[in-house]
């Protein structure tokens, strides 16, 4: 029972995950990786929804609609999991980032990321 | 016509988050987060997905970015945020990455386009059971009956994720903000009995109709960060055995049932026929209260502990005084 | 009945309307009280209006309830998070803009 073509669905979920992987690979701040992760799991989670929503039935397949909530729920506790392990880290040492990738980029001679300065309140 | 709705949506979809993780501004970049979970609850619907909508709205976006904005609050309040996006680059260029990515993704849609056309799936397995499962909603009847053995164990992981937060330091209370803000009263006042309520019809409904006790939990999970919001609940949370009851009722609830269904019927969590109903919705009801402590919790963010002299610690972990000097 | 959902298409594409003033509002006001009051203001009638649409379109009474309580708690929370943004902005120091200062 076709009524609308989903393979948009699949591309757009495949795009997501590579946006995502993209961003852990590019970035080295804790936080933007956590947001990447999210976003690596929301697409992961589109290609199954549509590929329970194309089953021939009267009702979509409910397994991975299941499957999905679970990984939602268990996101959400690594994300939790994950922001409290990197405000140790950067209580402990005071970067935002893991040390062992500032000694690579020093090694390459780029800037540390690290500020002094206070943040400013910007303007929205 | 609906075709050219899913093009916009999926388009906007990828650009919000394409901009939400490159932004330069991380605040930006949270924000845009969870305007991107609310368009995926949109898709989840477009799908045919109600229940995964409703999980999606209150869990992965609106507590999700509520957990990230906090945590991106307090890293900034320590003075260590970097405004800035890192350019320098790590070990790895990052045309190369960009490039292996891009064959990545057409990999991908590839493989994914050429996967069977419609496949079997379990709909009718799980329709043919579903008289006899205790609850007419399929999703429902596969979460706690099909398989309630992987329930039980996401409860688990709910229990694990607030041990460890809480192994790790102590939570740094938002400060009080009744007198500084006196509009959000009123507002918690109409806000906080309706959601309560509505995380209980979500729950009853869910036999039934989407919802569920994820579902109900996320939003009385949503209930408990503005009640921590608005300054409530201090005293409550530092009471020794309270709150470590109500994060381990849900899974010692579902232990409790494997083990009398084992004891009843002779197999783990094979519920007895006729009552079925009956034990999924106690079992619903006690995960959804852990749901519900355990996402509040995880936004405060650490072990609610006094000083010693009843005051709220307002540092996070002890004594790194000298390691925030940098190294 | 074809004369309800001429009526439904009708306030949806007012509410549309609404929706697209609000978030042209947002980008081309000068200073965030002016675009808080954009923001609230035309999307809560915006969604007021959607709220009717649906309110013609639903099929038992209480449907017609749950969309007025949805309508209900989307304005109250909004109106505070309103005041929370203009008070906090505020405290900051941001003041208005005044036409012909800068």
């Amino acid at each position: 029972m076709m009524y609308f073509d989903d393979r948009l669905y699949l591309i757009a979920g495949a795009a997501l995950i590579t946006i995502g992987l993209y961003a852990l690979l590019a970035h080295r701040h804790f936080l933007r990786r956590i947001l990447a992760l999210n976003v690596m799991g929301s697409g992961v989670f589109m290609v199954l929804i549509t590929y329970s929503a194309r089953t021939a039935g009267s009702i979509p397949d409910p397994v991975p609609h299941a499957m999905v909530i679970t990984g939602i729920v268990v996101s959400i506790c690594a994300t939790g999991l994950a922001l409290v392990l990197a405000e140790c880290v950067q209580a402990l040492t005071g970067r935002t980032e893991l040390s062992d990738e500032r000694e690579t980029s020093e090694h390459t001679g780029a800037r540390p990321d690290t500020s002094d300065e206070q943040h400013q309140d910007q303007s929205p | 016509m609906l075709y050219l709705f899913d093009l916009v949506l999926l388009v906007v979809i990828v650009l919000l988050a394409w901009r939400s993780l490159n932004d330069a501004d991380l605040f930006r970049g949270t924000v845009s987060f969870i305007a991107l979970g609310l368009l995926i609850a949109v898709a989840w619907v477009r799908l045919r997905a109600p229940d995964v909508a409703l999980a999606e709205a209150a869990v992965g976006s609106g507590l999700t970015g509520a957990l990230i904005l906090s945590a991106l609050v307090r890293m900034r309040r320590r003075g260590r945020d970097a405004p800035r996006p890192n350019h320098a680059g790590g070990a790895i260029p990052r045309r190369l990455i960009g490039v292996l990515l891009l064959a990545l993704f057409l990999c991908l849609c590839g493989a994914m386009l050429r996967l069977a056309q419609w496949p079997e799936g379990l709909t009718e397995t799980a329709l043919a059971e579903l008289p006899a499962s205790g609850v007419s909603n399929p999703v429902t009847a596969v979460l706690l009956n099909y398989r309630s053995y992987d329930t039980l164990l996401e409860v688990a992981v709910l229990l694990l994720a607030i041990v460890g937060v809480w192994s790790l330091r102590r939570a740094e209370w938002p400060g009080d903000v009744r007198e500084s803000y006196p509009l959000l009263m009123p507002l918690l006042r109409i806000v906080l009995p309706t959601l309560v309520l509505a995380a209980a019809y979500v729950l009853w409904i869910g036999t039934s109709k989407p919802g569920g006790a994820f579902q109900g939990g996320a939003l009385a999970g949503g209930a408990f960060v503005l009640m921590l919001l608005g300054g409530f609940g201090r005293r409550a949370l530092r009471h020794r055995y309270r709150m470590r009851v109500a994060l381990s009722c849900g899974l010692l609830v579902f232990i409790a049932a494997s083990v009398g269904t084992m004891l009843l019927t002779g197999e783990i969590l094979r519920y007895p026929a006729g009552f079925a109903g009956h034990w999924i919705l106690a079992i619903e009801a006690a995960a959804l209260i852990s749901i519900a402590c355990t996402l509040g919790l995880l936004y405060l963010g650490g072990r609610p502990e006094e000083a010693g002299d009843g005051t709220p610690v307002n540092r996070s972990v002890n004594g790194s005084k000298n390691g925030s000097m940098g190294r | 009945m074809i004369v309800l959902d001429v009526l439904t298409g009708l306030l949806l594409c007012a509410a549309a309307f609404f929706f697209v003033s609000g978030t042209v509002g947002l980008l081309r006001l000068p200073d965030i009280y002016s675009r808080l009051h954009a923001l609230t203001k035309a999307d809560n009638v915006g969604l007021g209006l959607t709220v009717v649409a649906l309110m013609l379109q639903a099929e038992s009474w209480s449907e017609v309830f749950k969309l007025v309580l949805i309508y209900a708690m989307v304005l109250s929370a909004s109106a505070t998070v309103c005041y929370l943004i203009g008070n906090e902005a505020h405290r900051r120091g941001q003041r208005p803009r005044r036409s012909g200062a800068n």
